[in-house]
C-alpha cells in the first residue's frame, strides 16, 4: 500500500468511495440507472462462495479428528461427521506447537507497533502541516518519497544497529522497526486529511492565544479521530500479518509472533494438517474479528491508502 | 519471559514512550520568543526525523554500499555482485520468475476484480459478495500460503485424496499432479494463491470508483442504446482509468516485494524463487551480505519504473 500516486486527483472524496446502500436505486422520474439483475446477483453469490472454498475447506479440516484430516478429504466430512477441538488444544498448549506463547507475542508486539508510530505521524503531520519553519516543505517532499523504500533495503543495518545497542532478541526492535516503516505512509495520509481541515479554526484559535500544543490536543486530535482509527486498523492487520518484520528482529522464540512460527511449522510438519490448519486459523481469528467487525473502517482505511496515498 | 511479564514489558515500554513525549512537548513549549516556532518545529517533527534518518535512511545507504561488497563486507568487489545475479542461470531463474509475478499478478488480479466489481454493482446482495471476496485481503500472507498449500496437497492417483486440486482432476478422471514441485507451472499456481488475495483489493477499490461514475453519464448512454459490452468498454473502463492504473501498480509494487507466499508454501525450491525470497535467503540464511544487498537494492530499482509509469499515466489521464 506503499505506492506513490499524487495526481489521484481524479478519484473522489473518500466519503463518496465507501459505497452506500441506496446507490444505484432508479433516479426518481427517470430510468433504473443502475438495474438489478437476477442474474448477476446469482452468479455474483456463486463466486464469492467460490472464492470462499478454500479456507472454508482448510477451517473444516482445522475441526475434524486427525486421523480422518490424512485420510479422507474435507468434502467428504458429511458421511461422516465427525468434530473435534483436539486439534486447537495441541496447537495452543502441545509441547511441539505451544502456539499460545506466540499468540501473546503478537499482540505484544503489534499494540505498540500500532500505538507509538501513529503518536509520532499525527505530531508530525501537525508539524508539517501547521508549524512555521523553513524546510517544512522539503521535509515532507522527503518523507513522502520514502514511502518508495522497501524495507529490504534496511534490514541487515538495521538489524547489525539493534544487536550493537544490545536490543537483540527484546520486543524493542519489532517495535521500533514496525513504527518506523509505518511513519511515511502514515504521515502523508494524516497530513492530507489535516490539510482538508478549514484553515478559519486554527487561526482563530492563535488569535485567542492557543499554542500549538493547545490546538494539537485540544482541537486537532478530536477532529483526526476518523483518519486515526482508519490508519491503526489498518496498520493493526499489516503488524498482526507481517511476517518479513518478525522474521528478521523476533527469531528467538521469546518474541517471536504467530506468522513466524507458523510459516516455520508449514516448513518443518508440513503434512501435520490438523495443526496446520488449526494454527493457521489461530493465526487468522484476530483479522478476521478486527475485519468483520471493522470492515467499513478497514476499507476506508484502504482507499485512502491506495487512491490517495 | 511469563505472558504477565511481556505484558509489563509491553506497557513500561508504552509508559516510557508517552512520558520521553511527555518531557520532549513541554521543553519546547516553555520556549519564548523568536525561537518558540522553531522549537515547536524540532519538538513535533524531530523524532520522525531522528527515526526516519536512522532506520531508514542510513540503513538504506549502507545496504547500498554493502552490495559492492564480499559476502562479509571486508573487501570490495565492484560490481560482481550484481554480475553474478544477472550471469549465473539460478538467479536469471529468480529474475524471470519475479518479471512474471509482477506482469501477471496485478493484470490478472485487476481484470478478475474488475469484472467483479461491475457484476457486483448490479446485484441485491452486494455486500456479502464483496466481503466473501475481500476476505482474503485480511488474513496474512502466511496463512493464506497454508489454505492454498492444502488445496494443492498432493497424493498418488489410486488413494484417497485430501487436496481439492487434485480431487477436481480426479473427478474429471485425469491423474493427480504436483502442483508445487512441478517446474515451470508450481510458478503459476504460487501466482494464482497471490491473485486470489489482491483481487478482492482491486475489486474494493475499483467498485468504489464505479460507484463514483455520474448517474448521467450511465442515463445517456442507456438512452442511446448502448449495448452492455460497449457500456463496459466505452463508459465504464475510462471513467475509472485512474483507479484502475492506481490500483495495478499498487497490486505490481505489492507483488515485486513478494515473499510470504512463496516462502511459506514451496520455500522458494523447485524453482519457484523470487527476488525478495532469494534476498532474504542470502542476507539472514547464508549470511551473505553483498548478495542480499545487491538483491535488496535490484527491488528498490524495480519499483521504480513502476513509480514512474503510475504518475505518467495518471498525468495523462487527468488532462
Amino acid at each position: 500500500m506503499t505506492a506513490l500516486n499524487p495526481a489521484a486527483h481524479s478519484i473522489p472524496e473518500e466519503e463518496e468511495l465507501i459505497p452506500k446502500k441506496k446507490a444505484g436505486k432508479a433516479v426518481e422520474g427517470g430510468v433504473a440507472v443502475r438495474q438489478k439483475s437476477v442474474w448477476a446477483t446469482v452468479i455474483a453469490a456463486i463466486i464469492a462462495i467460490m472464492w470462499t472454498i478454500p479456507t472454508f475447506g482448510l477451517l473444516v479440516t482445522s475441526f475434524r479428528p486427525q486421523i480422518d484430516v490424512l485420510r479422507s478429504g474435507w468434502w467428504t466430512v458429511w458421511q461422516d461427521p465427525q468434530f473435534t477441538l483436539e486439534n486447537y488444544q495441541e496447537a495452543l498448549f502441545g509441547g511441539t506447537t505451544n502456539l499460545s506463547t506466540y499468540f501473546v507475542n503478537s499482540f505484544i508486539i503489534t499494540i505498540p507497533a500500532v500505538i507509538i508510530p501513529i503518536s509520532i505521524a499525527c505530531l508530525a503531520a501537525y508539524g508539517f502541516a501547521w508549524v512555521n519553519f523553513k524546510l517544512a516543505g522539503v521535509l515532507f517532499v522527503a518523507v513522502f518519497a520514502l514511502q518508495i523504500v522497501p524495507i529490504q533495503v534496511t534490514l541487515i543495518p538495521l538489524l547489525k544497529l539493534f544487536v550493537s545497542a544490545g536490543l537483540a532478541g527484546t520486543f524493542w526492535p519489532i517495535w521500533i522497526a514496525h513504527s518506523i516503516f509505518a511513519l511515511p505512509l502514515a504521515i502523508y495520509l494524516l497530513h492530507n486529511f489535516m490539510s482538508e481541515l478549514p484553515k478559519e479554526l486554527f487561526e482563530a484559535a492563535r488569535v485567542d492565544g492557543a499554542g500549538h500544543l493547545t490546538i494539537f490536543f485540544r482541537i486537532l486530535l478530536p477532529l483526526m479521530l476518523p483518519a486515526i482509527a482508519a490508519f491503526a486498523i489498518f496498520q493493526f492487520l499489516w503488524v498482526w500479518n507481517d511476517l518479513l518484520v518478525g522474521l528478521t528482529f523476533g527469531a528467538s522464540p521469546e518474541v517471536a509472533p504467530l506468522t513466524v512460527r507458523i510459516a516455520e511449522l508449514s516448513g518443518t510438519r508440513g503434512s501435520a494438517w490438523h495443526l496446520l490448519s488449526a494454527g493457521a486459523f489461530i493465526s487468522m481469528v484476530v483479522p478476521l474479528i478486527v475485519f468483520i467487525s471493522m470492515q467499513r473502517y478497514f476499507v476506508r482505511g484502504l482507499l485512502a491508502g491506495s487512491v490517495k496515498g | 519471559m511469563s505472558t504477565a511479564e511481556k505484558f509489563l514489558q509491553m506497557f513500561a515500554a508504552l509508559g516510557l514512550f508517552a512520558v520521553t513525549f511527555a518531557i520532549l512537548l513541554f521543553a519546547v513549549s516553555k520556549v519564548r520568543g523568536r525561537n518558540s516556532e522553531r522549537a515547536f518545529a524540532i519538538g513535533f517533527i524531530g523524532p520522525t526525523a531522528v527515526m526516519l534518518t536512522v532506520g531508514l535512511i542510513y540503513p538504506a545507504i549502507l545496504t547500498v554500499i554493502g552490495s559492492f561488497k564480499n559476502a562479509k563486507g571486508t573487501a570490495w568487489v565492484g560490481l560482481d555482485n550484481y554480475v553474478e545475479l544477472f550471469t549465473t542461470t539460478e538467479y536469471q531463474r529468480v529474475l524471470v520468475n519475479t518479471g512474471i509475478w509482477v506482469l501477471l499478478v496485478p493484470v490478472a488480479a485487476t481484470a478478475i476484480g474488475l469484472l467483479y466489481a461491475v457484476l457486483v454493482d448490479r446485484t441485491r446482495t452486494e455486500s456479502f459478495s464483496k466481503a466473501l471476496v475481500f476476505l482474503p485481503m485480511a488474513i496474512s500472507m502466511v496463512g493464506a500460503g497454508i489454505i492454498w498449500k492444502f488445496v494443492y496437497e498432493f497424493k498418488p492417483t489410486q488413494l484417497p485424496q485430501i487436496g481439492l486440486a487434485n480431487q477436481l482432476l480426479k473427478w474429471f478422471g485425469l491423474d493427480t499432479y504436483q502442483f508445487l514441485i512441478t517446474d515451470p507451472w508450481n510458478t503459476f499456481f504460487l501466482i494464482v494463491v497471490m491473485v486470489w488475495i489482491q483481487a478482492g483489493f482491486a475489486m474494493t477499490v475499483l467498485s468504489a470508483s464505479i460507484k463514483a461514475i455520474p448517474d448521467d453519464i450511465i442515463e445517456a448512454a442507456k438512452l442511446d442504446g448502448v449495448s452492455a459490452m460497449q457500456m463496459f468498454r466505452k463508459i465504464t473502463v475510462p471513467s475509472i482509468r485512474p483507479g484502475i492504473i492506481v490500483v495495478v501498480t499498487t497490486i505490481a509494487i505489492g507483488t515485486l516485494k513478494v515473499f510470504d507466499v512463496v516462502r511459506t508454501m514451496t520455500g522458494g525450491q523447485f524453482k519457484t524463487s523470487v527476488v525478495a525470497n532469494e534476498f532474504y535467503n542470502q542476507s539472514f540464511r547464508y549470511d551473505n551480505n553483498g548478495l542480499g544487498g545487491a538483491l535488496a537494492v535490484l527491488l528498490f530499482i524495480l519499483v521504480v519504473p513502476i513509480i514512474v509509469y503510475n504518475i505518467t499515466q495518471l498525468r495523462k489521464a487527468a488532462n
